[in-house]
This record gives structure tokens, sequence and C-alpha cells, in this order.
């Protein structure tokens, strides 16, 4: 099969009790977890007001999306991004769905046009003033190994630099029977085509199969929430272990191998360029 | 980019399944909206629904996949034989060789709609979804492509792209991505979506729609006309003979609104500057532009003086939402559909409903339809987030 590589320039991490990249990289490495972390994340793309009233599933996006373009020391208008959620907002549906029912004209037209899946790409576009090109996709429990699949085959055709999101909220309602996902949960990346010393290196092959059983920190702390199948890569780089399987879909799965850059040969400094 | 070819394309729209019946609405300017007969509550407009759906039961090994989205998906798969060359591309490539990218704005919330107004005593007193209705994968975005991806026995790279309007155009662009990485030899790309509460109550929340049936472009304006649709395209590569191919495509956001587009038509402009420079084509080369047209008043000045800006007064461009209505995360497909449809029988179909002109729209908006060979020919789909794509087409 094919292999398709990148350069992780930045990584940005959020999830209840680990609120930044260093935070869950110290979970990983010691199994503690930081003193009075935010129950809520705090975008700082959006503008004070947007900032206490966005969907907490774009509040997530936009902030570890904005924590990767800055350890990458990228200008998040310059980079066309994907964003991969498994359920986008459930809460919005939820609540959607039972005012359909209840009362069908006090629709809130802010609530629909944040229920439509790609609302975290559009906050993300108008926050950083980007133009560049913005998806919003979803593949189930295979959500973020496609998102990571198509920002990959993106710089193969030919971007320089790409950002890839991946996000999950909590289900709420009569819908939390049948959509198992718990917490706030968001990871992204900063991926590059050109190698670079200070940075790790991913190269991807897609396998016939299935992942095994996620067992590190992170994927036990949040396994919970739908975009956890994202996790083994994300307890790879924090680990310095040098390979992670994703789900991929069914009977599919991506072997991610990571290479240090040639600076930061040691393990303990994956993933902390630009720290 | 190298060329993809479509060597098989279906849509089936509220004009009835399969692309003759698409093909003849729009020859004889003949539309499929009706007064909205849809639901219990029911606002005062017009919708383009599809017929037959609550007839149309899936078959029995997909039962656990039963909503309105669903059936409309395996409905569309059934026309101007998709489902055999899906057969046929599985044999020739392998299962696994094959992409399913398709794009949904609600994908199957009906079925969670429908859930919530029938809640009954779960197992622990709370109020809890019917039995019928409790399968997971139906109340999730990516249920049409999982269903797709089952219901043709794919085993590729599977993705449901949900960009609000934008969505089924988008596919194209990463399926060609994918077959150029070599991740893929072909690409079972389209979207499916279908009228729901959600889409109704919400449009007509943001005072979107149209008592009447819409009017593109018209001066009279004064909102759109929800419909629904499904559709399909087959992309392979390219070989010497084929006759009608994706030449290119462009992707932006106009990082300027939630629901309202860049007064300026900044996004809508770089998509289609790109899908051009992509397809290595200039403006005066496109015999035909299928134009998002809402008929949304700003929607309609936006794109009009975008596409005035880009192109010569030549142009024959034209929205056919009179006819379907605006289908939505399937208006991309569809209307991909039509623009292929204009390219293999040279017939340019003009605006439905539409009498009177806007003077802030230029001369290549044509509410008449045309016929005669063209080339080239593009497509326009813009959605919620500013969220922009625009298809290249060749014959």
């Amino acid at each position: 099969m094919s292999a398709l590589t990148a350069t992780i320039e930045g990584i940005g991490f959020w999830s209840n009790g680990l609120p930044d990249w260093d935070s869950a990289r110290a979970f990983v490495r010691t199994g503690t977890l930081p003193d009075a972390a935010p129950a809520r994340p705090s975008p700082e793309l959006l503008a004070p007001n947007e900032r206490r009233r966005a969907p907490e599933t774009v509040a997530v996006a936009l902030d570890v999306a904005l924590a990767a373009c800055t350890r990458a020391g990228r200008a998040p208008a310059d980079l066309p991004s994907v964003f991969a959620s498994t359920h986008g907002d459930l809460g919005i549906t939820d609540y959607m769905s039972a005012t359909l029912v209840d009362n069908p004209r006090s629709v809130s037209p802010t609530r629909f046009h944040n229920s439509v899946h790609n609302a975290a790409a559009g906050y993300w576009t108008i926050g950083a003033g980007c133009t560049q090109a913005t998806t919003a996709i979803s593949a189930y429990a295979a959500s973020f190994a496609e998102g990571l699949v198509e920002a990959l085959v993106q710089l193969d055709a030919g971007e320089d630099a790409m950002l890839l999101v991946g996000y999950d909220g909590a289900a709420t309602g009569p819908l939390a029977s049948v959509a198992k996902t718990s917490g706030l949960l968001g990871g992204a990346l900063v991926l590059s085509r050109a190698p670079r010393n200070d940075a790790p290196r991913l190269r991807v092959e897609i396998l016939e199969g299935n992942a095994p059983v996620a067992t590190g920190r992170l994927a036990m702390h949040a396994g919970r929430n739908a975009m956890a199948p994202m996790l083994p890569l994300f307890d790879a780089l924090a680990s310095g272990e040098s390979v992670a399987t994703l789900h991929a879909g069914p009977g599919r799965m991506l072997r991610i191998t990571l290479t240090q850059g040639a600076t930061m040969a040691a393990p303990e400094a994956a993933g902390v360029a630009h720290a | 980019m190298p060329p993809l070819a479509i060597r098989h394309y279906t849509a089936t729209t509220a004009l009835g399944p399969g692309r003759d019946a698409l093909l003849a609405g729009l020859r004889e300017r003949r539309g499929g909206l009706r007064r909205n007969d849809f639901g219990n509550d029911r606002l005062d407009c017009w919708i383009g629904r599809v017929d037959g759906l609550e007839d149309a039961a899936l078959p029995l090994e997909f039962s656990d996949a039963e909503c309105r989205n669903n059936r409309l998906a395996w409905l569309a798969l059934q026309q101007d034989g998709m489902f055999g060359a899906v057969q046929a591309a599985k044999a020739k490539y392998g299962a696994s060789r094959i992409a399913v990218v398709l794009g949904t704005s609600t994908s199957s919330i009906g079925a969670t709609e429908e859930a919530y107004a029938r809640l009954e005593p779960g197992d622990d007193g709370q109020p809890a979804f019917p039995r019928d209705l409790r399968q997971p994968m139906v109340h999730t975005p990516h249920s049409l492509g999982a269903f797709v991806q089952r219901a043709t026995g794919l085993t590729g790279p599977c993705v449901t792209v949900a960009t609000a309007c934008s969505s089924s155009a988008k596919v194209f662009a990463q399926a060609a991505r994918l077959i150029h990485a070599g991740l893929a030899d072909a690409a079972l790309v389209g979207g499916v979506d279908t009228l729901c509460g959600s889409v109704l109550f919400g449009f007509n929340a943001l005072g979107l729609v149209s008592q009447a049936p819409c009017k593109p472009f018209d001066a009279t304006r004064d909102g759109l006309s929800l419909g629904e649709a499904g559709g399909y395209a087959l992309l392979e590569r390219a070989g010497d003979d084929d006759a009608l191919t994706l030449r290119g495509y462009g992707e932006s956001s106009d990082a300027h609104h939630m629901s309202a587009p860049h007064p300026e038509g900044l996004g809508a402009r770089l998509a289609m500057s790109q899908a051009l420079a992509r397809a290595g084509i200039d403006a005066a080369d496109v015999g035909y532009l299928n134009l998002h047209g809402t008929a949304t008043p700003a929607n309609d000045t936006v794109e009009a003086q975008a596409v005035a800006r880009l192109f010569p007064d030549t142009l024959h461009a034209s929205s056919t939402k009179g006819w379907t209505g605006h289908t939505l995360g399937a208006a991309g497909i569809v209307e991909s559909v039509i623009a292929m449809l204009a390219l293999q029988h040279g017939l340019l179909p003009g605006i439905l409903n539409s009498a009177e002109r806007d003077a802030a729209c230029g001369a290549q908006i044509r509410f008449d339809n045309a016929e005669r060979p063209i080339r080239y020919a593009m497509n326009n789909s813009f959605g919620f987030g500013g969220n922009n794509c625009s298809l290249v087409f060749a014959a």
C-alpha cells in the first residue's frame, strides 16, 4: 500500500483535566494531572463575547487549532484545514430535535447555523481571516484517521502545510442513549511537507485489519469521548514511542511510524518543537 | 491536474428518479416544486420533494439503516446503471481500491427528529428513543457514507463530507486527491440530503425561505425553496477517449460570516479562479456555469457580481434551483450532473420562475434555455461558514 509522510510542526491538545499539550505530555510521562485545570477551553481566536457563546465543540476545536499553529510558528490565515468530528455538536442536535417537537417555529437562528457540521471550521476561518480551503468530515470511529489521510493527500497534491483538527463533545438528552460520547476532547496537528531537523516526522501506511485496543494514558483518560480513536497517536507523540495504530474504518487501520528530527534524538523531545 | 473520467453519473430529484427525468424537466422548463406537504406542521412555502420515498423501504438486510436519507441514497444508487457500474468497478479494481466520498448537510437527522417525537420510557424510566430507532449509526453524520459503503460492498477510504451546501461538490476534489495520491483507483462520489424539520424550520428562522416557488436572480426574489435529492458519479483515471472528465476544482473560505456571503464575493472568486487555473483554461472557455443561485437577495447579488468580474458577457450562467429547490448538501452533485448534461446534450438551462431582471446582475445571467455544444462547464456550490467549491467539467 502507499505510504504518506509529513513533518509534525505543531501539536494542540485539550481534554477535561488536561488543558494543553504540555500538561498532556507530562501526564503521559508521570501520570499527574495539573491542579485547577479550566473546565472549558477559551479560544483566543474569538472575540470575548463569541468566546463565551461558542458551542463547546467549537471552543475546543479552535483552542487546539490555535495552539498547534502557535507551536508550529505558522499564521492561522495561511493554512488549509481539515476538521474531523464524529458527531458535530450533539448538544445542538438535542436542542434542535426537542424544539422541533415542542415549538418548531421557535427554533433559534443562531443555534441552527451552529448546528452545521462545519461550524468549527467556519468559525476558525472567520476568526483567523483565512481564505484557504477548509473541510469538515465525519467517518464515525475513523473520523480522525480519515482526516489525517485527507490532510496528507492535500500535502501530496502540493500544499506546503496543513492544519488537522479532531474534536468531539458530550451527548446530551435522549440522544445520549445512542451516541456514546462524554467529556470534551480536541487534538490538532500542523503538518508540512518539508522535513525539519527540530520536528518529528510521521509516515502512514494503510493496512487491512483491526487496530489494537488502545492502552496509553491519554486513551485511558479520555477514552469515553467519540474522538478517542485519535489518542494512540497523541500517546505515542507524548511518550516518544515510534509506532501508533489508528482505527481507519471497518477492517482498516493506519500504521503510523514516528521518527525524530536530527536535532531531537532524545525520545522525550518528541513534539516539543517551539514549546 | 490530471483529468478524471466520469463514465457513470446520476441524480434523483423532485423531477423524478434518474437523469432522464432531470433532463426532460430542464428541456421542457417544467419544475418539480410543490406546495409544502411535508411533516405535520407545514410552513407556508414550496418544496422539492422526491415522490415515493415513504413506500421505498430498504432491502431487509439494511433494515437497521432505515431512514428517509438512506432510502433516497439507495433509490438514487439504483438509477442509470450506477449500482451495476460500481459492481463492475469493484471487479476491475478490487473493493479496497475504490473510495466512497459522499457529501451531506443533515444526513439522517430526520430519523433523530422522529425519535424525539416518539420518545418512550427507557429501562431507567428516562425518555429514550423508540426501539426501532436505537441504531447509533443512523443518528450520526456518517450515516450516509457508512450506509453506501455497506450497500455497495466497497472497502476503500470512506468519508462523509459535511460542509453544508458545498458538501457534495467538495467530494470531487477530495476523491481526485485520493486517486492522485495512489490511495484509490476509483471513487464513488456524490451526496444525499432529505427534507427534515431542522432544515425547514432552521432556514425559516434565518428568514431565508420564500412563500412562493424560488425565483433565482429575479429582481423580486425573496428567498429559497428547499428540496431533497441524491446523486452519484464514479471517478476513474482518464484514458485517451473519455468523453466526459473532471478537469479542475477550486476550494476557498469567505472568512466572513457563518450564514451570510462575503459582500464582495471574495471566496466565490477565489474558488472559481482556482478551478479555472487547475483546469488550465481561461474564463472565456467556459460554456455553461451552474450558479449556486439560491434566490436569496444577498447570495444572488454577490455571486452575480463575482461572476461578472471574472467572466465575459458571452457566458451562459444560470441557477437551476427553480426546478429542484435548494437541495443543500446534495446541491453539488445535482448541479454537477446538470453541468454534465449540458456538456453531453448541448442543453444550457436558463432559470425557472424568474422574469424580471435585476440590474445588479450581469449579462451572464440567462433566464432562457439555450442549445449549443460546449466544451467546458462549471458548477458553483457555496455553503454556511463561507465554504466554497467550484468544479470544472469537460466534454
